[in-house]
C-alpha cells in the first residue's frame, strides 16, 4: 500500500478517523465505545497546554503503547495460525477425569463443563475472533469507501439520497436488529461477518464523503478533469490516496469493535454457532457453572480485553504516525 | 431557533418512517412470515388460523399491512402482542420504567464520575491521577460490558455476598431500599463504558480551555484555580460534552439489554429476548421503533442544546 500524499491532506483526516472508529461502535451499538472516548484518549484537545518536553514524552508513551499493542497482536496472530502446535490439547479433546477442574499443572486454566482444556480452546478461539474482526472491518471499509466516495464525488441528489440512507441506518438500534436478523437466519460465522459489516460502515462513509466534497474542488482534481481522466480513475488514483490515513485508522479500530461485537452476540447465543470455540461462546457456556469454575468466565473475557486493548493501541499509534500535524 | 427546531423535527419524520418500513420488511422476510407463532401451534385448526390471520389483518397484501401498520403507528398504536394478547404499548409500558430506572441511575453515575475524574485529571495533566485514570479508561473501553457485569456479579454477589446477584426485588425484601441494593451492580455495569470515555473527553476539553487566554486573564486578576475552573473553564468545556452525552445516552439502551441479561433485570432487554424466542413480531417492531425514536431524539437534543449553550453558534 502506498502512503498518502501527506502534503495534500487538508483536514486532520486522521484525527477525525478516530472519531470515525468510535462512533461506528456507538452506532452499531454493541460495545460501549464512544466518540468522545477515542477523541479524548487521543488527547487531541490538550496540545496547547503542553510544553515541548511533555509533548515528546506523550508521543513516546503512545509509541510505546503502540509497540506493545503490535507485540500482543503479533502473538495473537501466531497463536491463531499455529494453534495446533501451541495448544496443549485439541479444541474438542475431552478429559473425562477433569470436568470443570480448577487450574492445575495439567490444565493451566482448568477445564470446561465437558472436560475440554480451557487454555487450548482459548487459543483455538482466537481464530474465529480474529477472522471475524478482520473480515468484518474489511467489509465495512469497502462499503464505507464505496458509499462515501460516490456521495462525495458526485454530490447533489446522489449524495443527498445516500446520506439520508446513512441516517436511517444510524438511527436503528443496531443490537436489536442484529439479534432479530440472527434469529431469522440462524447463527453462522459468515452471517456474523456480513451483518456486523453491514452495520459498521456508516461513519467511514461520512468522513470520506466530507473529505471528497472539499478535495474535489482543488486544482489537482480540476487539472485531472481537464486532461480527461475518467471519474473512476480520479476517485481511485487522485482522491482516495488523500484519505488513506483515515481509512487505515478506522479499519483498525473497527477490527476491535467487530471482535467485541462478535463476543457479545455469541454470549447472547446468537452469533457463531455454539460449540465452535470462540471467546464469546466460551463466556456463554461458562455462565451456568461460573460460581464453581470462575476461571471459565474470567479467562475468555481477559483474552478479549487484552486483544481489543492491543488493537486500540495500534490504532492510536497509526493515527499518530499518519497525522503529519503531530 | 423555533424554525430550526421545526425543521429538524420535520427531518426526523422520514428518518423514522425509513426505520419503520425497514423493520416491517425484516418481519416479512422472517421464515414462516409474521404469523409463524400461530402456525407452529399444532392444536390450532386451519380454520382458527385463518380466523386469527383475518383478525390481525395478516391475510391482507403486504403493502396494505405496511400502510395500516404505519397509520396505526402515527396514532401511537403498535398493535397487539401475539404472545400476550395485549396491546404492545401496554406490554412495553409495563417494563419500560424498569429500564428507564436502570438507564437513569447509570447515566447519573457516569455523569458525576466522568466529570469529577475528567476535571481532576485535567488539573494535573500527566500526573499520577491522570495516568491511573488514563490507564483504567483504556481498559474500560476495551472490556466487553457483559463480561464486566459477570465479574462484578461473581465477586460482589457470589464471592462476597454483599449484594444480590440478580433480579430487581429480593425474595423477602421490598421497598425502594431493596430495589436500590439490586440496582448497584447493574448501574455500575451499564455506566462503566461511558465513565471511561466521557472522563477522557472532559479531561481533554478542560485542558483545551485551560490553555485559552481568558484563563490567563482570570488567573492574572488573582482568581484561585478552583474558581477559574468552576466559573470559567467548565462552562466552556461542557458545551461539547453535553452534546456528546445527548448522542451517547440513547445507546444506553444497548447497554441495558446486555446488563439486564446478565443481572436478570426485568426490563426491555428481557422483554426483547422473550419476544424473540416466541417470534412475537409486533413487540419486536415496537421495541425497534422505540429505540429509533430515542436515538433520533438524542441527536436532536444534541443539536438544540449545543445552540442554546453556546451563543456564538447561531442555529438557523
Amino acid at each position: 500500500m502506498s502512503l498518502p500524499r501527506i502534503d495534500a491532506v487538508d483536514e486532520p483526516v486522521a484525527r477525525e478517523a478516530v472519531a470515525a472508529g468510535a462512533p461506528s461502535q456507538v452506532a452499531s451499538g454493541l460495545p460501549e465505545g464512544r466518540v468522545a472516548a477515542l477523541a479524548g484518549l487521543a488527547g487531541s484537545g490538550d496540545r496547547p497546554a503542553r510544553s515541548p518536553g511533555q509533548l515528546a514524552l506523550a508521543r513516546l508513551r503512545r509509541a510505546k503503547l503502540a509497540v506493545f499493542g503490535l507485540v500482543v497482536l503479533a502473538a495473537l496472530v501466531l497463536a491463531a495460525v499455529f494453534a495446533e502446535a501451541i495448544a496443549p490439547y485439541g479444541e474438542n479433546e475431552i478429559d473425562l477425569f477433569n470436568i470443570t477442574a480448577p487450574p492445575s499443572a495439567e490444565h493451566p486454566l482448568g477445564t470446561d463443563e465437558l472436560g475440554r482444556d480451557e487454555l487450548s480452546r482459548l487459543i483455538y478461539g482466537s481464530r474465529v475472533s480474529l477472522l471475524v474482526g478482520v473480515a468484518t472491518a474489511l467489509l465495512a471499509t469497502v462499503v464505507g469507501i464505496a458509499v462515501g466516495a460516490v456521495a462525495g464525488y458526485y454530490g447533489g441528489g446522489v449524495d443527498a439520497l445516500l446520506m439520508r440512507f446513512v441516517d436511517v441506518v444510524l438511527a436503528f438500534p443496531a443490537i436489536f436488529l442484529l439479534l432479530i436478523l440472527f434469529s431469522i437466519t440462524g447463527s453462522s460465522v459468515g452471517g456474523v461477518i456480513l451483518f456486523l459489516g453491514l452495520f459498521s460502515w456508516m461513519w467511514l462513509a461520512r468522513i470520506i464523503r466530507g473529505e471528497f466534497l472539499s478535495l474535489k474542488e482543488r486544482d489537482f482534481i480540476e487539472a485531472a478533469h481537464a486532461i480527461g481522466v475518467p471519474d473512476g480513475r480520479i476517485i481511485v488514483r487522485h482522491l482516495l490516496p488523500n484519505v488513506v490515513a483515515a481509512i487505515v485508522v478506522a479499519t483498525t479500530l473497527n477490527v476491535a469493535y467487530a471482535m467485541l461485537a462478535e463476543a457479545t452476540l455469541s454470549f447472547l447465543g446468537f452469533g457463531v454457532p455454539p460449540g465452535t470455540p470462540t471467546w464469546g461462546n466460551m463466556l456463554n457456556a461458562a455462565r451456568p457453572n461460573y460460581t464453581t469454575a470462575p476461571m471459565l468466565a474470567i479467562a475468555p473475557g481477559m483474552a478479549l480485553t487484552v486483544a481489543v486493548l492491543a488493537i486500540n493501541f495500534v490504532g492510536d499509534g497509526l493515527r499518530d504516525a499518519l497525522d503529519p500535524r503531530r | 431557533m423555533l424554525r430550526f427546531l421545526v425543521r429538524r423535527l420535520l427531518g426526523a419524520i422520514p428518518l423514522l418512517l425509513g426505520v419503520a418500513v425497514l423493520s416491517f420488511l425484516f418481519m416479512q422476510l422472517a421464515p414462516g412470515g409474521p404469523d409463524a407463532l400461530f402456525a407452529r401451534n399444532a392444536r390450532m385448526s386451519e380454520a382458527q388460523l385463518q380466523q386469527i390471520r383475518q383478525n390481525m389483518g395478516l391475510d391482507r397484501p403486504a403493502p396494505e399491512q405496511l400502510l395500516r401498520w404505519i397509520g396505526n403507528l402515527l396514532r401511537g398504536d403498535l398493535g397487539i402482542s401475539y404472545s400476550q394478547y395485549r396491546p404492545v404499548t401496554e406490554v412495553i409500558g409495563d417494563v419500560f420504567p424498569n429500564t428507564v430506572l436502570l438507564m437513569a441511575v447509570g447515566l447519573t453515575l457516569s455523569l458525576v464520575l466522568a466529570l469529577s475524574f475528567g476535571i481532576l485529571a485535567a488539573r494535573h495533566p500527566y500526573g499520577f491521577f491522570d495516568n491511573v485514570a488514563s490507564f483504567l479508561s483504556y481498559f474500560g473501553l476495551a472490556m466487553p460490558v457483559f463480561w464486566f457485569g459477570l465479574m462484578l456479579q461473581l465477586f460482589f454477589a457470589v464471592r462476597l455476598g454483599w449484594l444480590p446477584s440478580a433480579g430487581m426485588v429480593g425474595a423477602n425484601g421490598s421497598g425502594p431500599l431493596d430495589i436500590a441494593r439490586h440496582l448497584i451492580l447493574p448501574a455500575i455495569t451499564i455506566a462503566i463504558g461511558s465513565i471511561a470515555g466521557w472522563s477522557r473527553y472532559v479531561r481533554s476539553s478542560t485542558l483545551e480551555q485551560l490553555a485559552q487566554d481568558y484563563v490567563r486573564t482570570a488567573r492574572a486578576k488573582g482568581l484561585v484555580d478552583q474558581r477559574v475552573i468552576r466559573g470559567h473553564v467548565l462552562r466552556n468545556a461542557l458545551i461539547p460534552f453535553v452534546t456528546v452525552v445527548a448522542i451517547d445516552a440513547p445507546l444506553y439502551l444497548t447497554g441495558a439489554v446486555l446488563t439486564e441479561t446478565v443481572f436478570s433485570w426485568p426490563g426491555m432487554g428481557r422483554l426483547f429476548f422473550d419476544a424473540l424466542t416466541v417470534r412475537d413480531y409486533p413487540v419486536l417492531m415496537g421495541i425497534l421503533i422505540l429505540g429509533a425514536v430515542l436515538i433520533v431524539v438524542g441527536n436532536l437534543l444534541a443539536d438544540v442544546v449545543y445552540g442554546l449553550l453556546d451563543p456564538r453558534i447561531s442555529v438557523r
